[in-house]
């Protein structure tokens, strides 16, 4: 369903790769069916210019020939979607009850307060957030935490903080 | 990688090339028996397929454990609608971290079951629907993806069978409810995550409402090796109408927690005491949530002479469910574990009907006010009483799923619940009504 609504917004381009990527995307459904592509699209970019801005719901919108509402109508829907930036690294800490089994609660509790954050804030230099979330699929290596994408496995408070430092002096390093 | 240590214990069928250098190479995959099954059924009518299938009493490794020979066998063909070949790896059930392992150390597995289910319902195209924090494993997939395009394994004229089948990595973004099989159709079609009505069912109406086999990742990734040993050998690994091994999840308080494959209806006192080693630090067991947070609790002395698989634990008022098993000691607060449990169904309700979007936000503040100690005498058969209208009343399982654990709960750990009480009475917290239901 293609919109007559004129749009004020100027159209977005995103980096070569993620053009590419958005290029593919595009022709992976059946014929007509390019909606498919708007939450895919929404994250990717996400991952790329921070946050879902209204400049990038418009975009999608245009690429995958729907209305900007029927990408607008999607994102409190996804938990992994946010219209504000979060931290540069975004520490996930799972408290589901796995987790919560052998520490988890006590787990983000702890980086909460080293932090000086509550659920889904995010530090005054921008370099760190901190969300309670709910399961991961790491329940066997418990407590689980994850920094943006990466995993990290039985991590206790101690471990917690040598990544916080890690990352705020730059010699973070992904654990698998 | 693993993640854990293996145990001698394990029946290594869909895991068996897990600890291979690189194990999710396409290299690895030809070397070991990869792409052979797939040979052998392209020779065979769907029929014969199914009724493969049937004999193997493969069933859902999901969750639900529907017969996985029956499902495909719903398919209808000649409706001159593109059909199509859908892959739940949404894994987001509490306790359950198996489908990461199977993208992680063996993708071609995984593509070549769903070649299968593909050449069965002649369809061309597959999905793989991977939830969105997942990523390292969606970009795993797609190399694997991209290598089996290389070697001419997918894309057109498989094996100069005249057939064409394209296979796609879809990402999710959070949402638990999107590993509802009709919820990650709507999602896969670009919508918010809401259920449709069944039926039809996605085998009739699916994906783009069209005729569509959709299952669990492992359900897929167990679909070769059928193929290639036959039915029956798969069949005799279990227990009757349980047939096969499943990948089963073990967290909490043993001693070694991990994923271990074992054989359907293995039973639960020896995964514990012997494959992990006992409880940890000498404790008693308390209880164990046997097939991820949506199967009713088992007691210590329930446990006793359970086996693991969907018949056994559906006797015993529960489920076999995703796999996923959470084992807690006697230090276990029975109430915190209930309310973290509602708290999770209570997000994830995607607040489309009215018994679960109420019914969870309800249960959530009662459970919430009696854990904080403002909790009334009548809260513990209110909470009951409320998880049991929600039972059968929801647009899909989820609500169930919050019902039924949450009502297992208060039932078998009632003690637990009235010990809250007498805490909060002789602490002096402040009155049930001075608490608000926040």
């Amino acid at each position: 369903m293609t919109s007559t609504v004129k749009r004020d917004l100027p159209e977005m381009t995103f980096s070569p790769e993620l053009e590419g990527r958005f290029t593919k995307l595009l022709t992976n459904y059946p014929p007509g069916r390019e909606r498919s592509a708007v939450v895919p699209m929404l994250l990717y970019a996400q991952d790329e210019i921070g946050s879902v801005t209204q400049e990038l719901v418009e975009e999608v919108a245009r690429r995958c020939k729907v209305t900007p509402l029927q990408v607008d109508e999607v994102i409190g829907y996804y938990s992994m979607l946010h219209r504000k930036p979060l931290g540069k690294y975004h520490v996930q800490v799972c408290t589901n009850i796995a987790c919560q089994a052998v520490g988890g609660e006590e787990l983000y509790e702890h980086a909460s307060k080293q932090l000086g954050l509550g659920n889904k804030q995010v530090s005054n230099d921008g370099l760190i957030s901190i969300e309670e979330v709910e399961c991961m699929g790491a329940c066997s290596w418990a407590p689980a935490i994850q920094i943006n994408y990466d995993f990290h496995h039985s991590v206790t408070p101690e471990r917690f903080d040598q990544l916080m430092a890690a990352l705020r002096d730059g010699t973070y390093k992904k654990a698998y | 990688m693993r993640f854990n240590e293996p145990s001698p214990l394990e029946v290594r069928v869909i895991s068996q090339r897990f600890d291979l250098p690189n194990p999710a190479s396409i290299d690895t995959y030809l070397a070991n028996d990869g792409y052979v099954a797939i040979k052998k059924v392209l020779e065979m009518t769907p029929e014969a397929i199914v009724e493969e299938l049937k004999v193997s009493s493969l069933r859902g490794r999901g969750g639900a454990g529907f017969p996985t020979g029956m499902k495909w066998s719903f398919v209808p063909r000649n409706t001159g609608k593109p059909t199509y070949v859908i892959c739940n790896s949404d894994e987001s059930e509490p306790g359950t971290c198996k489908d990461r392992l199977l993208m992680e150390n063996d993708p071609h597995q995984l593509i070549e079951g769903m070649m299968i289910a593909g050449w069965t319902i002649k369809s061309n195209k597959g999905y793989i629907f991977i939830r969105g924090e997942y990523r390292y494993l969606i970009e795993i997939v797609e190399k694997a993806i991209e290598e089996a395009y290389a070697r001419g394994i997918l894309g057109k004229n498989i094996f100069g069978s005249g057939w064409d089948f394209d296979v796609y990595a879809h990402t999710g973004a959070g949402a638990y409810e999107c590993g509802e099989e009709s919820a990650l159709l709507e999602s896969l079609e670009g919508r918010r995550g809401v259920p449709r009505l069944k039926p039809p069912f996605p085998a009739v109406v699916g994906a783009f409402q069209s005729p569509t086999i959709l299952n669990n990742c492992e359900t897929f990734a167990s679909i070769p090796v059928i193929f290639r040993n036959g039915g029956q050998w798969y069949a005799d690994l279990g227990t009757p109408k349980n047939g096969g091994t499943r990948l089963m999840c073990v967290s909490g308080h043993v001693n070694k927690p991990g994923v271990y494959e074992l054989p359907m209806g293995f039973p639960m006192m020896r995964l514990i005491n012997e494959v992990c080693g006992g409880m940890r630090n000498g404790k008693n067991l308390k209880a164990v949530i046997p097939g991820g947070s949506s199967a009713p609790v088992l007691k210590a002395d329930e446990c006793t002479d359970i086996l693991l698989d969907f018949d056994s634990l559906a006797k015993a008022k529960t489920m076999a469910g995703s796999g996923g098993l959470v084992v807690l000691d006697e230090d276990t607060d029975i109430v915190a574990v209930a309310l973290r449990t509602i708290k999770f169904y209570a997000h994830e309700s995607c607040g489309w009907c009215i018994p679960c979007r109420e019914g969870t936000a309800w249960l959530k503040k009662v459970l919430t006010r009696f854990h904080e100690g403002g909790g009334l005498e009548s809260d513990i058969d209110l909470i009951g009483e409320l998880a049991s209208n929600m039972l059968g009343r929801t647009f899909c399982a989820l609500g169930d799923a919050a019902a039924m654990p949450t009502g297992g709960f208060i039932t078998k750990f009632r003690e637990e619940f009235e010990a809250y009480l007498q805490k909060s009475r002789s602490a002096k917290t402040p009155a049930a009504q001075e608490l608000a239901l926040v």
